[in-house]
């Protein structure tokens, strides 16, 4: 990986749907957006509070649906799948030749993830996933997208210059790499499946996922190098 | 519909900022915000791309000037008005002001396991044998219907390679506007980037969609 630039904040200032939406950047590029946000805070409390009136919500079903998107379904779901498949070549021949019940294994299912695909990148072909209509994106294994994945800037660029995403992202491509861009335009939800990185001889599962990036399996990013994280004894 | 939400290809809108250590949600309303969404499907009785259109159809303004989910918000408010389960005065008022319309089912939390894990699979039986093979020429149609529609416009008119045939599933060009699943035929094609962007081709680079039967011609 090699770092290119950082991210400026100059040209889409005043679009707030292009953007993370940030306090810090609240404070120095939109004086009046936390009011805004406010409004928006009190209006959705005032929509929930009518909807349950009305008998038309359960509180406690909207609890449950925070807490599995929070804290139960996210990327380490997608990083246990990419690590079985570097450790198990009957999974990975399964994984890409049928994703859904492949990943059913592990018990990664359901909403956003009924119909799945893996891709595998090889050193001669990359793949990265969009979804230039609006945010598909594979749930079960990676959870809800971030906000770059919904903003204009990805979805306008990933098509037509993926390898100027991949630099906004901090890394350069080979100029010999093919590359292919998924746009999610049906129910089919891409999951990219990473290079096992060099110098992973002998890792557990456990510790190849911690390998394992969110971006890696949309194909922003590369998985981490066995010298940026700390391998724990004993787990081999 | 040719709207704001077709974003593919277009110029202006600067580089991707990836935010680093971000967040689930960015502030409590977003919890709340995508979880009445979800919730609320049951008792509106619509379907995902009713919801879709819902968000995409609306000024090009609006669609930019909000975050995202602000966007599921709107197209929400839209859908149970449509339906009299909220009516516009309510909204603004913030208050119940008129008598809740019976619904079917809601969604309880006992429940939510169970309905997250089965999804809404969009696959069918086939009725037809598919039109097209991996490996045949197709043209996507120039269209534009005013309707909703999954055919991205960057691809309109481009000649591109069926590379999977996915499967007969909903058309959500139908199944938008309540007019059936209407299921069809679903392929996924290729385009060389030297065919999509001739002022910038890459010629390393191919771009896929999934595309229904009837957006494609044979070429």
């Amino acid at each position: 990986m090699l770092p290119l630039r950082s991210a400026s904040l100059d040209s889409a200032a005043g679009y707030p749907y292009f953007r993370a939406m940030t306090d810090h950047e609240h404070h120095h590029d939109h004086h009046h957006d936390h009011s805004e946000l406010s409004e928006t805070d009190l209006r959705v409390r005032a929509l929930e509070s009518i909807l349950i009136e009305k008998g038309y919500l359960d509180p406690a079903a909207l609890d449950v649906l925070i807490e599995t998107y929070e804290s139960k379904v996210g990327p380490r779901n997608g990083a246990r799948v990419v690590a079985r498949a570097w450790t198990d070549p009957a999974f990975r021949d399964r994984l890409l030749k049928d994703a859904t019940p492949a990943i059913g294994e592990l018990g990664y299912a359901g909403r956003q993830g009924e119909h799945i695909v893996t891709v595998e990148n090889t050193p001669e072909l990359h793949n990265m996933v969009v979804c230039t209509l609006c945010s598909c994106y594979p749930w079960p294994v990676l959870g809800l997208p971030p906000v770059w994945y919904k903003s204009a800037p990805y979805r306008a660029k990933a098509v037509k210059d993926p390898r100027g995403v991949l630099r906004d992202f901090g890394f350069e491509l080979p100029a010999t790499t093919k590359i292919r861009v998924w746009d999610s335009t049906a129910e089919v939800r891409y999951f990219v499946l990473p290079m096992r990185p060099e110098g992973t001889e002998g890792w557990s599962e456990d510790e190849l996922a911690e390998l394992v990036t969110r971006d890696s399996m949309i194909g922003t990013g590369l998985p981490k190098r066995p010298d940026q994280v700390q391998r724990s004894e004993g787990t081999s | 519909m040719d709207g704001a939400h077709d974003m593919g290809g277009v110029a202006g809108f600067g580089p991707v900022r990836p935010e680093p250590n971000e967040p689930v949600f960015h502030a409590e309303w977003e919890r709340r915000a995508l979880a009445i969404t979800l919730a609320m499907a049951l008792p509106g009785g619509w379907n995902i791309d009713t919801s879709r259109f819902a968000r995409e159809n609306r000024p090009a303004d609006d669609y930019l000037g909000m975050s995202y989910y602000q966007i599921w918000l709107a197209g929400l408010e839209r859908l149970m008005q449509d339906r009299h389960l909220v009516e516009a005065d309510e909204l603004a008022a913030g208050k119940v002001l008129h008598p809740a319309k019976p619904v079917a089912k809601i969604l309880t939390a006992d429940e939510v396991p169970a309905v997250l894990r089965r999804g809404g699979p969009t696959e069918r039986p086939a009725s037809q044998p598919a039109l097209f093979a991996v490996g045949d020429r197709v043209r996507a149609k120039d269209i534009h219907p005013p309707t909703h529609i999954r055919l991205p416009r960057y691809v309109r008119g481009h000649v591109g390679r069926i590379e999977a045939v996915r499967g007969v599933h909903v058309f959500p060009d139908s199944n938008a506007h309540g007019h059936g699943e209407d299921p069809q035929w679903l392929y996924t094609v290729s385009f060389n980037g030297t065919e999509l962007w001739a002022d910038a081709p890459d010629p390393l680079l191919e771009v896929t969609v999934d595309a229904f039967e009837p957006y494609l011609e044979r070429a």
